[in-house]
C-alpha cells in the first residue's frame, strides 16, 4: 500500500472530468422532469451526441463545433421523442426506452466510418496565470470549456427555476398541466422545449466522453451513464445543486476507488467498485429527508379536453 | 377464424416448418452470441472476423448470424434459446460469463451444438469448449515491458478476476520480472469487458501513479487513446490489433485468430463428425498471433521477443517454468517444472512478486 502514490490535485481535477457528462445529462433531464416529463432516453440522446460531436470534430477539426453539432444531434433525437408524447400522445415509458434503443443503434450506423479516428484536441481555457496558481490552478482553472459550461448551466437553471417567471411555469406544467392549462399556459409547447433541452444538455455530455475523457468513437461507449443520470435526478429530488453534488460525488469515489485500487489499499476491491453507487445514493437519500417530492405531474400524458 | 385456431394453426404451420427444415435443409446455421458491440476494436470484433471468414469459406451453404451486447447471464440464456428456436445447428457462446447459460440451453436442445468460449463446464454431450492460450502473447508482452519500463512501475487493468485473467497478469509478471527484478505491477480491476470511459480512466489513474507500461485485459481501445493522450507511456493490443494506435503508444499486441477453429468447426457440423471436446490453442496453432512489434521497440529486445515466440510456438519453452512460487512463497513449481494445464486453466493465485489480493 502506497497512498503517496495518488497525487490529489490530480485525483480532484480527474473527479470533475469524471462528473461532467453526467452532471450534463442530468441537469438536462432535471429541467424535463420538472416540466412533467419523464424522458427514459438520456442514453440514447447521449450517445447519439457522442457521435455526433466525433464526427463534426474531425470534419471541420474543430471541437468547439463538434459541441454545437452534439447539442444539436441530441436535441434532434429529443424531438423524435417529443413528436412521440406530446403529439402522438404516446405512452412516456415506452418511448423513452425506444429512443434509447433507436440512439444506440443509430450511432452505431452513423460512427461505422469513425473507429480508430483520432479526434482533434480539445484545448483547456486559456486562464493564463489563473492555472499556475500552486494547486488551486489546476483544480479550478485547469479545464476545458465544457467544464465551466456545465457548471454555468447548473447555475443557471436553478436561477430560472427559483427567480423567474419562465421557471414558475415551468414548475406549474410540471406540478398540474391540467391547471397550468386552465391559465393559458401552451403545456405542449412548454413541454417540447424542455425536452429539447434536456436532449441538448444529453448530447453535451456524450460529446464530452467521446472528444475529451476517452477521446474516441467507439460503439455503445457511454456504457450506461445516461442511466446513471437518471437515477440522479430522482436521488437528487430534483433539485440542481443537489445534481451537482451527487455528480461529483459520484465522479469523486468513481476516480478514488481507481486510485486506492493502484495504490494497493487493502479493501476489498468488490466494496471499492460499488462504492460510488452507495455512496451517493446513501448521501442523497439522507439530503432527501425533507419534504421534496416528484413533480406532481410527471410521467402523465397530458391532453387539452382531459 | 378464431384467435385460438389461428394461433394452433400458426403452430402447425411453424411445426411444420421446422420439421421440414430439419430433416432436408441445405444451409447449415451457425450463431454467436457477443458481450460487446462487433465494432468494439478488440474481443467481439475478432470473433465478428472469425464469423465473417465461415462465410467466405462456405458461401451459400452457411448462414450466420449473432446478436451482440448480450449482458453475461441470465439475459444471455434467452437468447441463445431464442437462436436454437431459430434453427441454429452450432451456437458460439464468447464470453466467460456464458458458461453455465450455455451448459442450461444446451440440456433443453440436445440436437443443438453449443461451442463456449473459454469456460471449462462440458456437462452435456452437445457442449465444446474453446479457448486461445493468450498468456503465451502476455509472456512476450511482460518481457518487452520489463526491458521497455524506465519507471519500473507496470499498470494493468483487469476486467474480472477470473483465471483466464490471472493467468494473464502472472505471465506478463513472471517475463517481466525475469529480465528487470524492480519491476512492480500496479493492477485495477474494473470489472466490465467493455466501457471505454471507465476503462480510460483506469488507464489515466495508473499513469497518474507512474505507470509507463499499460497492459489491459479489456475490449476496447479506450486505454490506448488515453497512453496516446498521455504521451511517454507504451501500450499493446488486446485481442485484435489495434494497429490505429500503432507505432506508439501500442507497440505490439495479441490478436485472437478464430476463424481456423470456426470454419473447422462448421465443417465437423456440416460432416456430422462434431463432437464434443475442448480446444487451447496457442501461438503454435496460430489461435494466437502476436501483432509486429514495432520500431518504437529497440532492436534487441524486438529480437528477444521474436525468439521466445518461437520457442513458445514450437513447444521447446513454457510461459510458466519453474522455479516459481506462489505469492505467499509457496512453491508452485520446481525447477524445470512446468504448470499443467489443469493447474492454467483454474489458476486462482498470484505468484510470488505481485502485490495485492486477488478479489474473491
Amino acid at each position: 500500500m502506497d497512498l503517496s502514490a495518488i497525487n490529489p490535485i490530480l485525483l480532484i481535477a480527474a473527479m470533475i472530468a469524471a462528473a461532467t457528462p453526467i452532471l450534463l445529462a442530468a441537469i438536462g433531464e432535471l429541467v424535463v422532469e420538472r416540466a412533467g416529463v419523464l424522458n427514459l432516453g438520456v442514453e440514447g440522446m447521449m450517445i447519439t451526441g457522442a457521435v455526433c460531436g466525433f464526427i463534426i470534430t474531425v470534419n471541420t477539426g474543430s471541437p468547439t463545433i463538434g459541441f454545437i453539432a452534439a447539442a444539436v444531434g441530441g436535441a434532434v433525437l429529443s424531438l423524435l421523442f417529443a413528436f412521440l408524447t406530446q403529439v402522438a400522445l404516446a405512452n412516456q415509458v415506452a418511448s423513452g426506452l425506444a429512443l434509447t434503443l433507436f440512439g444506440l443503434g443509430l450511432s452505431a450506423l452513423m460512427g461505422q466510418s469513425y473507429v480508430g479516428i483520432k479526434p482533434p484536441r480539445t484545448e483547456t481555457t486559456p486562464l493564463g496565470p489563473l492555472a499556475d496558481i500552486p494547486v488551486i490552478g489546476p483544480i479550478v482553472f485547469g479545464h476545458d470549456l465544457i467544464v465551466y459550461l456545465g457548471l454555468a448551466i447548473v447555475a443557471a437553471t436553478w436561477a430560472v427555476l427559483t427567480f423567474t417567471r419562465v421557471g414558475l411555469v415551468l414548475r406549474a406544467v410540471g406540478e398540474n398541466h391540467d391547471a397550468a392549462h386552465a391559465l393559458g399556459y401552451k403545456v405542449k409547447r412548454i413541454r417540447t422545449l424542455a425536452i429539447l433541452f434536456g436532449g441538448a444538455c444529453a448530447g453535451l455530455g456524450g460529446a464530452y466522453i467521446s472528444l475529451i475523457r476517452v477521446p474516441q468513437w467507439t460503439e455503445g461507449m457511454t456504457a450506461g451513464v445516461g442511466w446513471i443520470a437518471l437515477a440522479l435526478v430522482v436521488f437528487a429530488s430534483w433539485k440542481p445543486w443537489r445534481v451537482l453534488l451527487g455528480a461529483y460525488l459520484f465522479g469523486g469515489i468513481t476516480q478514488l476507488q481507481l486510485n486506492l485500487q493502484g495504490a494497493g489499499v487493502a479493501i476489498p476491491v468488490e466494496y471499492l467498485a460499488m462504492s460510488p453507487y452507495v455512496v451517493t445514493i446513501i448521501v442523497l437519500v439522507i439530503l432527501s429527508a425533507d419534504k421534496s417530492r416528484a413533480p406532481g405531474s410527471l410521467g402523465r400524458t397530458f391532453h387539452a379536453s382531459g | 377464424m378464431k384467435f385460438t385456431t389461428l394461433l394452433a394453426s400458426a403452430a402447425m404451420v411453424l411445426g411444420l416448418g421446422g420439421a421440414a427444415l430439419a430433416d432436408g435443409h441445405e444451409k447449415t446455421k451457425v450463431g454467436f452470441v457477443y458481450v460487446g458491440p462487433v465494432g468494439d476494436g478488440g474481443w467481439t470484433y475478432e470473433h465478428d472476423q472469425g464469423r465473417l471468414a465461415v462465410e467466405a469459406e462456405f458461401g451459400d451453404k452457411v448462414e450466420t448470424v449473432f446478436v451482440e451486447n448480450v449482458a453475461e447471464g441470465p439475459d444471455s440464456e434467452r437468447v441463445m434459446t431464442q437462436m436454437a428456436l431459430d434453427g441454429a445447428d452450432l451456437i458460439f457462446t464468447t464470453s466467460f460469463g456464458y458458461m453455465d447459460p450455455t451448459n442450461n440451453v444446451a440440456a433443453k436442445f440436445p440436437d443443438v451444438k453449443f461451442e463456449h468460449a473459454t469456460g471449462y463446464k462440458r456437462l452435456h454431450p452437445n457442449v465444446s469448449t474453446y479457448s486461445a492460450r493468450f498468456y503465451e502473447g502476455r509472456a512476450i508482452q511482460g518481457h518487452i515491458a520489463g526491458k521497455m519500463t524506465k519507471s519500473n512501475v507496470i499498470g494493468y487493468i483487469g476486467s474480472f478476476p477470473i483465471p483466464e485473467v490471472i493467468r494473464g497478469i502472472n505471465s506478463a509478471y513472471i517475463h517481466a520480472a525475469k529480465v528487470n527484478p524492480d519491476v512492480e505491477f500496479k493492477i485495477i480491476w474494473v470489472y466490465t469487458w467493455f466501457d471505454p470511459a471507465k476503462e480510460a480512466d483506469a488507464a489515466k489513474v495508473l499513469i497518474e501513479q507512474g505507470a509507463d507500461v499499460v497492459l489491459q485485459h479489456t475490449d476496447s481501445t479506450a486505454p490506448q487513446a488515453a497512453a496516446q493522450e498521455a504521451g511517454g507511456v507504451i501500450t499493446f493490443g488486446q485481442a485484435s490489433d489495434m494497429g490505429q494506435y500503432a507505432p506508439f503508444p501500442r507497440v505490439s499486441s495479441i490478436i485472437d485468430d478464430w476463424a481456423p477453429y470456426y470454419i473447422a468447426r462448421t465443417q465437423a457440423v456440416m460432416d456430422g463428425t462434431w463432437e464434443s471436446k475442448d480446444t487451447w490453442d496457442g501461438i503454435g496453432a496460430g489461435m494466437v498471433g502476436i501483432g509486429e512489434i514495432s520500431d518504437a521497440v529497440p532492436e534487441d529486445v524486438k529480437a528477444e521477443a521474436l525468439a521466445m515466440k518461437a520457442a513458445l510456438a514450437d513447444g521447446s519453452y513454457h510461459a510458466f517454468t519453474g522455479p516459481l512460487n506462489k505469492q505467499d512463497g509457496s512453491p508452485f513449481l520446481a525447477e524445470g517444472e512446468t504448470a499443467d494445464d489443469g493447474t492454467l486453466a483454474g489458476m486462482n493465485f498470484y505468484v510470488e512478486g505481485i502485490e495485492g489480493d486477488i478479489p474473491q
